[in-house]
């Protein structure tokens, strides 16, 4: 028995193998890689998504998936924008309605899974349908520039050489894992993600449950997209176009298995660091935007696979 | 009964990173008979059956299927040689029909098409030799359990198994289906089908077999010829230290006037107009065939399924509860009868099965704890003597007795003053059944209340104080101690107003 318990650490670790691996071999490849600025320019990078993986590992620890954070991302982008360029909306203000308006879409997407009982793939999609719409609709399908230049705080600004964007992803990391490791609800996230009936059996609130985690994955889409309206210093409406692969993907490799229940926060943060190693390496070496796709492509199956193989070898055992 | 040998295991060793699970086990079958297959959870029965199915390959030893020998099986290969097993959950596709389950991946061909009326015709015919009625064109979900096992056996005989291996058959059946499963057994054997028949009832393993061979701990221990051996002598070999099987005293009175519970013409989730009352300290037994009502008015008192008229006086005040959360709220709690779908979260620890319906109660402003966590897990993990090494063991890594005692300490923990037990020993060996049934005393001595649902007469009435028997969601029948008796019980039980469903 203790061995399936030390395996267990290993898969968890592996990730963090396979991240020094690669960013060896990147080194090799172009010393630039390890350069400071470099570094830097991974950190920047990484916030937008490695904010995002924070929630959509509690969705996925749920055994649900939200395919709707891309769309949250860039309507975040339009709306903001529009209230501080359009509206002359105090940058902090604007900031927290977009923020409360992405957790709204949230809760519409704990709605149709909790109450009405769509499964998560269909509820998503079609808000990432719906709110990619409503951002055409609010901008016009006109990007949206003139952001006020106190707003580069989120994406933008550094303090001494470390990026706020990152202090924020790092912020976020501190506090899902206070969430998953220290209150309940994390506690209630496993349960319900790994047995549904037993939860609800064991006097969890499974309903609630869910809408918490659903609220929480747009609230942090959202503050991923502030970041990034900061960054770009401008609102495009394709801001967050297939941010969720990004996203799932990270979370995937971290360890969270895709069928619920099990995983850890820690780990997610060397899939978010070797997806965005991977991206930036990648663009060093001259690998083509084209093949890059390919590759994350492969590499999310594979961890996938990786995930239900192991799973399927503990049954046969 | 020929002594031809149809099927030999011999010395087959099973070794895991760590685990020993089979250490030379050898296995004799000889055409025709019924060869009974015992041990406790964990001795190696279903492992050295996998070996014969192929499902996993020995690390040493040999098999011999009729005369051939081989060092591994795979599952292509045992059905080739005539050997069919039927494990407790079926490997069947609910939603095709009967004929078409059975003829899966072998279907009878006219040209390209598929041809239903010979599969139909082929299906009949082998139900008949079964002498069940089964039509062939049902879909699979629509026939109950035991038609179900039913369709697997017809399977087994239409690829013309000479070999059968029947795990825990029994297990998901009511009284009459297992009937009905003896009669189809005796006839398979009578056909000259060889049989190995687990299970954990031993008084099945006294009218069915011909020999019993006795597992314990991954090791052979003995071969019996059943006439001439008898309960005690299996349990003694089973369980290898001497066991009294008597169900063990309480010391307890019970005040008639201190009822706790009191249900007044409940209605809902398929019961009706049911009328009991439960006083502190008690074990009310409720018996009654599977399908009578038991779980769902269990449900209905844990907030399940909702109530539909009728009033639930609960510690002196009516009570409705919407939702699980409530009733642990008030003190109820319900162990369910398949711990493993309801009752455990099996990826988790011990620590966290045993803390989840007190998270909330053990945090403040929303954080757990984590003294109290860990104090409550190791206080329960050491008085309900849970075999494994910290508090921190994946449930899933625990034999059924130990996880059942994981569910009883998380209800325990959770300060259940009333606490329904729906078949707590089901699939439970026969050593940790008796701790079940000792805990369960220490529960009502120490004033808890008890609801114990049971189908299996000689522990509802071994254990209860008094027995209402339900029977198509109505109350049947109610016995007092004194007045306990099989027979009346079982009366009570097949009470049957309504036609009864196939």
């Amino acid at each position: 028995m203790n061995t399936i318990k030390k395996k267990r650490n290993t898969s968890q670790y592996a990730i963090w193998f396979i991240l020094l691996g690669m960013i060896i071999i990147f080194t090799i490849g172009n010393r630039v890689f390890v350069a400071p600025n470099n570094i830097v320019a991974i950190l920047r990078q990484v916030a937008v998504y490695g904010v995002a993986s924070v929630g959509m590992t509690f969705v996925i620890l749920l055994g649900g998936i939200d395919l709707s954070i891309g769309s949250i991302i860039t309507f975040v982008n339009i709306v903001c924008a529009k209230m501080m360029v359009d509206m002359g909306m105090n940058m902090w203000l604007a900031t927290l309605i977009s923020l409360i308006l992405a957790s709204v879409i949230g809760f519409l997407n704990g709605f149709m899974i909790a109450d009405i009982g769509i499964p998560p793939i269909i509820a998503t999609f079609s808000t990432q349908t719906i709110f990619q719409g409503v951002a055409y609709l609010i901008s016009d399908g006109m990007p949206i520039a003139g952001i006020p230049a106190g707003y580069s705080l989120f994406g933008k600004d550094s303090v001494g050489i470390i990026p706020v964007s990152a202090i924020i992803m790092t912020i976020c990391f501190a506090v899902g894992s206070f969430i998953l490791n220290k209150s309940y609800f994390g506690r209630y996230f496993y349960a319900v993600g790994g047995n549904e009936e037993a939860a609800e059996l064991s006097g969890i609130r499974v309903r609630r449950t869910k809408y918490l985690v659903y609220i929480l994955s747009g609230l942090f889409a959202g503050l991923a997209g502030i970041i990034m309206l900061s960054r770009t210093g401008s609102a495009q409406n394709t801001a967050g176009l297939g941010y969720e692969f990004e996203v799932i993907t990270c979370v995937v490799l971290g360890g969270i298995s895709v069928n619920g229940g099990i995983g850890k926060l820690s780990g997610v943060v060397a899939g978010v660091l070797f997806i965005g190693s991977l991206t930036n390496g990648m663009i060093l070496l001259d690998v083509s935007s084209y093949a890059q796709q390919v590759i994350k492509g492969i590499i999310l199956a594979v961890a996938v696979g990786i995930d239900l193989m192991s799973k399927k070898r503990k049954v046969h055992n | 009964m020929g002594e031809t040998k149809v099927l030999e295991l011999d010395s087959i060793t099973k070794i895991y990173p760590g685990v020993v699970a089979l250490d030379n086990v050898s296995l004799t079958l000889k055409k025709g008979e019924i060869l009974g297959l015992i041990g406790e959870n964990g001795a190696g029965k279903s492992t050295l059956m996998k070996t014969v199915s192929g499902a996993i390959y020995p690390t040493s030893g040999k098999i011999i299927v009729n005369g051939e020998e081989f060092d591994e099986m795979n599952p292509r290969l045992s059905v080739e040689k005539g050997i069919a097993i039927i494990y407790q959950e079926f490997n069947n596709v609910q939603e095709l029909s009967v004929a078409e389950n059975m003829f899966l991946g072998r279907p009878i061909r006219k040209g390209v098409v598929i041809d239903r009326a010979a599969m139909n015709k082929r299906a009949s015919e082998i139900f008949e030799e079964l002498g069940v009625d089964i039509d062939p064109n049902t879909i699979m979900k629509h026939l109950t359990v035991g038609y179900q096992q039913m369709v697997e056996i017809g399977k087994a005989l239409l690829l013309e198994a000479n070999i059968l291996i029947m795990d825990e058959p029994s297990a998901p059946l009511t009284i009459n289906e297992i009937e009905n499963m003896f009669r189809v057994v005796r006839l398979l054997q009578e056909r000259g089908v060889s049989i190995i028949y687990i299970s954990h009832r031993l008084e099945e393993i006294f009218l069915l077999t011909d020999r019993i061979q006795v597992l314990r701990d991954g090791q052979y221990i003995d071969t019996l010829i059943t006439k001439e051996s008898n309960v005690d002598e299996l349990i003694r070999l089973m369980v290898g230290r001497e066991m009294i099987r008597e169900y063990p005293e309480r010391d307890i009175e019970i005040v008639e006037d201190d009822v706790i519970l009191e249900l007044k013409d409940v209605t809902g989730n398929g019961v009706e107009n049911i009328n009991l009352k439960l006083c502190k300290g008690e074990i009310l037994g409720l018996g009654g065939l599977v399908g009578a009502g038991r779980t769902e008015l269990a449900e209905l008192l844990f907030g399940v399924k909702k109530l539909e008229s009728g009033s639930i006086i609960y510690k002196g005040k009516e009570v409705d509860y919407k939702t699980p959360r409530e009733a642990i709220d008030a003190g109820i709690a319900l162990i369910t009868e398949d711990r493993k779908r309801y009752g455990l979260f099996l990826h988790l620890s011990i620590r966290e099965n045993i803390g989840m319906p007190i998270y909330e109660r053990i945090s403040r402003s929303s954080v757990i704890d984590s003294k109290k966590e860990n104090k409550i897990a190791n206080e329960y993990f050491g008085s309900l003597r849970v075999k494994a090494n910290t508090t921190e063991e994946i449930a899933r890594n625990l034999s059924g007795g130990n996880q059942q005692k994981i569910v009883i300490s998380k209800w325990l923990a959770a300060d259940a003053e009333l606490i329904i037990f729906d078949e707590p020993t089901r699939g439970i060996d026969v050593g940790a059944k008796q701790e079940i049934y000792l805990l369960i005393n220490e529960l009502v001595e120490s004033g808890k209340s008890i609801i114990l649902i049971s189908s299996e007469m000689e522990e509802l009435m071994g254990m209860s104080d008094r027995i209402v028997v339900l029977a198509e969601g109505i109350k049947a029948g109610e016995l007092n101690r004194d007045e306990f008796d099989a027979d009346q019980i079982l009366t009570y039980a097949s009470n049957v107003r309504k036609g009864v469903k196939a």
